[in-house]
């Protein structure tokens, strides 16, 4: 019981300490890449700082909705992230939700997040949020339908038996064509969630193009290093999702302190690459149209029920 | 304790019967006081559900059924009731959303007081909920008809409120119109079982003295689905849904939406699980499935482009028939592949999505009714800012919308999940057709809640945030106390059932074991009570809520408080939202229409919308518009391809027939004498 507990606050910690490390390397590539040095290392963790202590600037047409999100979008996001194996693959609280609440868990922060967008009056908001609206729809099936996909193999929705299964190879007749294709299309929904190039542009504050930026606009000080730090955990819980379902080699399948300490180190790799390559991909790939973005994210849709399919035929 | 119950059952019962009795006759008499017979009428409602809501739950529990007869001097007709598990579960939810809307009834019946007569309307209001309780009871073929239609008559009468308005009249006739459209389909599937068993009984058509022909189980199966379905409102037979609703008054909306559609989806499990019986054809399972895919997906779709508040939680009650419909219909498919404990799961998904919706969709049509009562108009474009002004009325919204969105940990997330669940674990069934389909339908499952989430967020958004848009808005004061408790109750009911599952499985296992004889609850209630897990011996998934709630409730705290640790006391300041340089006026807000314009443009194969813009320039110059008129519709895609055909060719059907129809009294006459003479020459 103290020792579920002990690891559940670990990971908790791990994933706060390492999600801003990841927004930070992204920055990094992409600076390299536009033969710039870029800020140093610390900085995300410098910003969120500077942002805790500062001011919070808050809108008179706002109501309690507009104070409470952060919190709210904060906590859920965290709750999600405690679901999701990172250095060890049965996590304590496995039973407490499996990746379909996951979603959900996400969903009810994006949706909290839509409701702030409109609370302070200002079009900006409404625009933002009326665009994650369409965004998050097109989504969240493929994203249900991909892990489900790797499920299938597995036997289970619940992450932490996929993953430990899979990290033991146990009982496991490895698919590769469905499973190719399930996390194409789970990266493809990553780029979306998280609000990333070519769906969205986490750099921008243009207007006509900002979808998550738009939805933020009024926060400021406190509540925003919230929203900043909660949006880091959802990208590291995908890139989590992605290099621990599909490889998790190298995690931790007992409880052992030294075990554990190697699956850290081997998920910091496996995250980090992930992160170069998005980097590199923001650097490379322009921002789609808002109505090309369905198309995009359409193919996820279409690949992920292309798995489902090829996992029942190839299977016989 | 068994002595108990049936005691509690068989008292329970006269007590219902007899208090909405009353409720019914009683407030006439009080005729000179409205006020007086507000309180009476909604108080023996109030009783009444109190006593059903005994009822039920004795009911659940009880270990054998309880059948009560009187006989009557028509023939074919006995007064039979029978107290078994799934009828119980019904009483239960008719009784639970009937003492919360009769609660908010008396405050919001209120404004009525002046315009029309309280005892009519009381009393009709009682008969309608002793018709549905009456409903679900009936063990009679002919019984049942006959309360299924007082039901229907009186919520038209209802329905019909404010009949002083052509809309509402125009709403009632739809309705009245389709729903003996219904009636007709269901006294078909009765006198085929009467025709084969040679009762009305539901005893016989349970047990039929012969088997029933595959081809008449068939015809039995197709026309209760039509006649049930269009009570529940699936696509395409929903039309009136959206009409009848948003004009009737909004507690009788609320239990319309909220549980009259519900006594269709009891028809349906009666009739297929437990008339039919168990053996189906794997098609009828997929048809249920696949019709309720498609109502939850269009339905939500359909709510996404409503700016009428009560139109738009109408579609919003034929996405949720449908996601019922899911669960029941992949329970189906399961029990003809010889799977009972999915069959089991599968139902009782689908059973816990209908308590779930009944208490959410009463709590949303009872806000919605408190925001018409406020501002004394349905148009979301005209609210705004409201939380300021309602903060009771919006915290209990909140919590119906984020249960309706299936949001953890509410309730709605919970029977959406084993829906999920008991769609995914297709994979047990041999058919590849069926592997495939099923996780599809788990995917358009997934986009009906995603986008649910986005029709609540426009839904709380525009109505309650940000900036009043009108004076109406402006105006608005919170609703009367009486209301608030209505509200609040069926919002506790609403986290009551997402925080223990554990305690509402067992009650469900009841209900679904008597229809595929196996129980699944010690399966699926794991971890010491306190998580679901219906992998039912393979273990393939598991959800707690009460632990989700825990953890929400710890972390929103320490986030509080390390935010505090991290930046010290939180400094506010307080200024308007920056307006590009020029003041912020409600006219700048986004609008629902805008709010939805991405999501109308990215599917507009299904919305086939029609945009008209008149721009009016300058004389001056081109550039500049003086006036613009913008115009946008979306198709009515059933009414306009299957409904007025139809209609169409009635009518020149109608034409044809008035040829008979002179007017002169001399040939009415004359028709009679020939009919006459030719019956005496027949029986000659």
């Amino acid at each position: 019981m103290i020792e579920s507990v002990l690891i559940t606050v670990v990971q908790m910690i791990v994933a706060l300490l390492a999600s801003p490390f990841i927004v930070g390397l992204i920055r990094k590539v992409k600076a390299h890449l536009q033969c710039r040095q870029g800020p140093g290392w610390l900085q995300p963790y410098y910003d969120l700082a500077k942002l805790f202590r500062k001011d919070v600037v808050v809108s008179t047409h706002t109501s309690w909705i507009f104070t409470a999100t952060p919190y709210i979008l904060f906590s859920s996001t965290l709750t999600a992230v405690l679901l999701v194996p990172i250095f060890l693959s049965k996590v304590p609280l496995n039973f407490a939700g499996d990746i379909i609440t996951v979603v959900y868990l996400l969903a009810l922060g994006t949706f909290f997040l839509m409701l702030a967008g409109l609370d302070a009056g200002s079009a900006f908001g409404g625009m933002g949020s009326s665009r994650e609206a369409i965004v998050a729809s097109l989504t969240e099936p493929a994203m249900i339908l991909s892990i489900f996909a790797v499920g299938l193999t597995a036997g289970s929705t619940n992450l932490s038996t996929i993953v430990h299964k899979t990290a033991l190879l146990q009982g496991i007749v490895t698919d590769p064509p469905p499973h190719l294709m399930a996390l194409a299309a789970l990266f493809i929904v990553t780029l979306a969630e998280t609000g990333r190039v070519p769906v969205d542009n986490p750099a921008t504050h243009l207007e006509l193009t900002m979808i998550h930026e738009a939805m933020i606009l009024e926060y400021s000080g406190r509540y925003l290093a919230l929203i900043e730090w909660a949006s880091a955990l959802k990208l590291l819980l995908f890139l989590t999702l992605i290099s621990n379902v599909f490889a998790p080699w190298g995690i931790a399948t007992e409880r052992t302190p030294v075990w554990m300490a190697f699956g850290v180190a081997v998920w910091l790799v496996k995250v980090s690459g992930l992160a170069v390559l998005i980097g590199l991909i923001e650097s490379m790939f322009a921002k789609l149209r808002l109505f090309r973005v369905t198309d995009f994210l359409g193919l996820a849709f279409i690949l992920s029920l292309l798995a489902i399919i090829f996992f029942y035929i190839l299977r016989g | 304790m068994f002595f108990d119950l049936s005691w509690i059952v068989h008292w329970g019962l006269l007590t219902v019967v007899g208090l909405l009795g009353i409720g019914i006759f009683l407030p006439s008499v009080f005729y000179r006081n409205a006020h007086v017979q507000n309180f009476v009428a909604h108080g023996a409602a109030m009783a009444g559900s109190v006593a059903g809501i005994a009822l039920g739950i004795a009911g659940l529990l009880a270990p054998t059924a309880a059948t009560f007869s009187v006989s009557s001097n028509l023939p074919l007709l006995t007064f039979q009731i029978r107290v078994d598990p799934l009828s119980s579960f019904f009483v239960l939810i008719i009784s639970l959303s009937g003492l919360a809307v009769s609660q908010f009834a008396v405050g919001y019946v209120r404004e009525f007081e002046a315009r029309y007569s309280i005892g009519t309307m009381g009393g009709l209001y009682n008969a309608f909920l002793l018709s549905m309780i009456l409903v679900v009871l009936a063990d009679n073929g002919f019984f049942f008809l006959i309360v299924w239609e007082i039901m229907s008559l009186v919520s038209y009468f209802l329905v019909v409120t404010e009949h002083e308005k052509a809309e509402t009249r125009y709403a009632g006739f739809f309705y009245l119109i389709m729903t003996h459209v219904g009636t007709a389909f269901i006294i078909v599937a009765w006198l085929v079982f009467y025709q084969q068993a040679g009762s009305f009984s539901f005893e016989i058509f349970r047990h039929p003295p012969a088997p029933i022909p595959e081809g008449f189980r068939t015809l039995i199966f197709a026309t209760a689905l039509i006649g049930f379905g269009t009570k529940a409102g699936i696509i395409p037979l929903h039309v009136w849904l959206p009409y009848a609703h948003p004009a009737a008054p909004s507690h009788i909306s609320a239990l319309m939406s909220g549980v009259m559609i519900k006594t269709a989806i009891y028809g349906l499990v009666r009739v297929y699980f437990d008339f039919l019986g168990g053996a189906f054809p794997w098609w009828w399972g997929f048809l249920i499935l696949t019709i309720g895919a498609v109502s939850a997906l269009l339905g939500v779709m359909y709510a996404l482009m409503e700016h009428d508040l009560k139109s738009l939680l109408a579609y919003h009650s034929v996405e949720n028939i449908g996601i019922i419909l899911m669960g029941i219909g992949a329970g189906m498919i399961f029990q003809s592949y010889g799977l009972p404990h999915l069959a089991a799961l599968g139902l009782l998904a689908g059973l816990y999505h209908t308590i779930n919706h009944a208490m959410f969709k009463g709590l949303l049509f009872m806000g919605a009714g408190s925001l018409v009562h406020a501002t004394h108009t349905r148009d979301m474009e005209e609210y705004g800012g409201l939380i300021r002004k309602m903060p009771w009325t919006a915290a209990f919204f909140l919590i119906g919308a984020v249960s309706i969105s299936a949001l953890p940990p509410s309730n709605g997330f919970v029977s959406e999940w084993l829906t999920f669940q008991s769609l995914f674990l297709s994979f047990q069934i041999p058919d590849l057709l069926l592997k495939i389909i099923l996780p599809i339908s788990a995917a358009m499952l997934a986009l009906t809640g995603v986008l649910a989430m986005a029709c609540f967020a426009k839904a709380f958004g525009i109505s309650f945030l940000a900036m009043p848009r009108s004076a109406h808005a402006r105006e608005a004061k919170e609703v009367p106390l009486t209301m608030r408790i209505g509200m609040g109750l069926l919002a506790g009911f609403c986290l009551a059932l997402g925080f223990a599952p554990m305690v509402v499985v067992p009650l469900l296992d009841r209900v679904t074991a008597g229809f595929t004889g196996v129980t699944i609850a010690e399966k699926i209630v794991a971890g010491g009570g306190f998580a679901l897990a219906p992998g039912l011996g393979i273990g393939f998934a598991s959800i707690s809520t009460p632990v989700l709630a825990v953890l929400l409730a710890i972390l929103i705290p320490a986030a509080l408080l390390a935010s505090a640790a991290l930046g010290g006391r939180l400094r506010k300041r307080y200024t308007k939202t920056w307006g590009c340089g020029i003041n912020l006026k409600p006219r700048m807000e986004y609008t629902a229409t805008g709010f939805t314009q991405p999501i109308k443009q990215v599917f507009d194969m299904i919305y086939r919308p029609t945009v008209k813009l008149e721009t009016e320039m300058l004389e001056e110059s081109r550039y500049f518009a003086k006036r613009m008129r913008f115009e946008t519709h979306i198709e009515p895609v059933f009414q306009k391809y299957l409904y007025d055909p139809v209609v169409k060719v009635l009518q020149k059907l109608a034409d044809r027939v008035r040829v008979i129809q002179s007017g002169s009294l001399h040939v009415y006459l004359a028709y009679i004498f020939v009919t006459l003479l030719v019956l005496l020459l027949w029986v000659r």
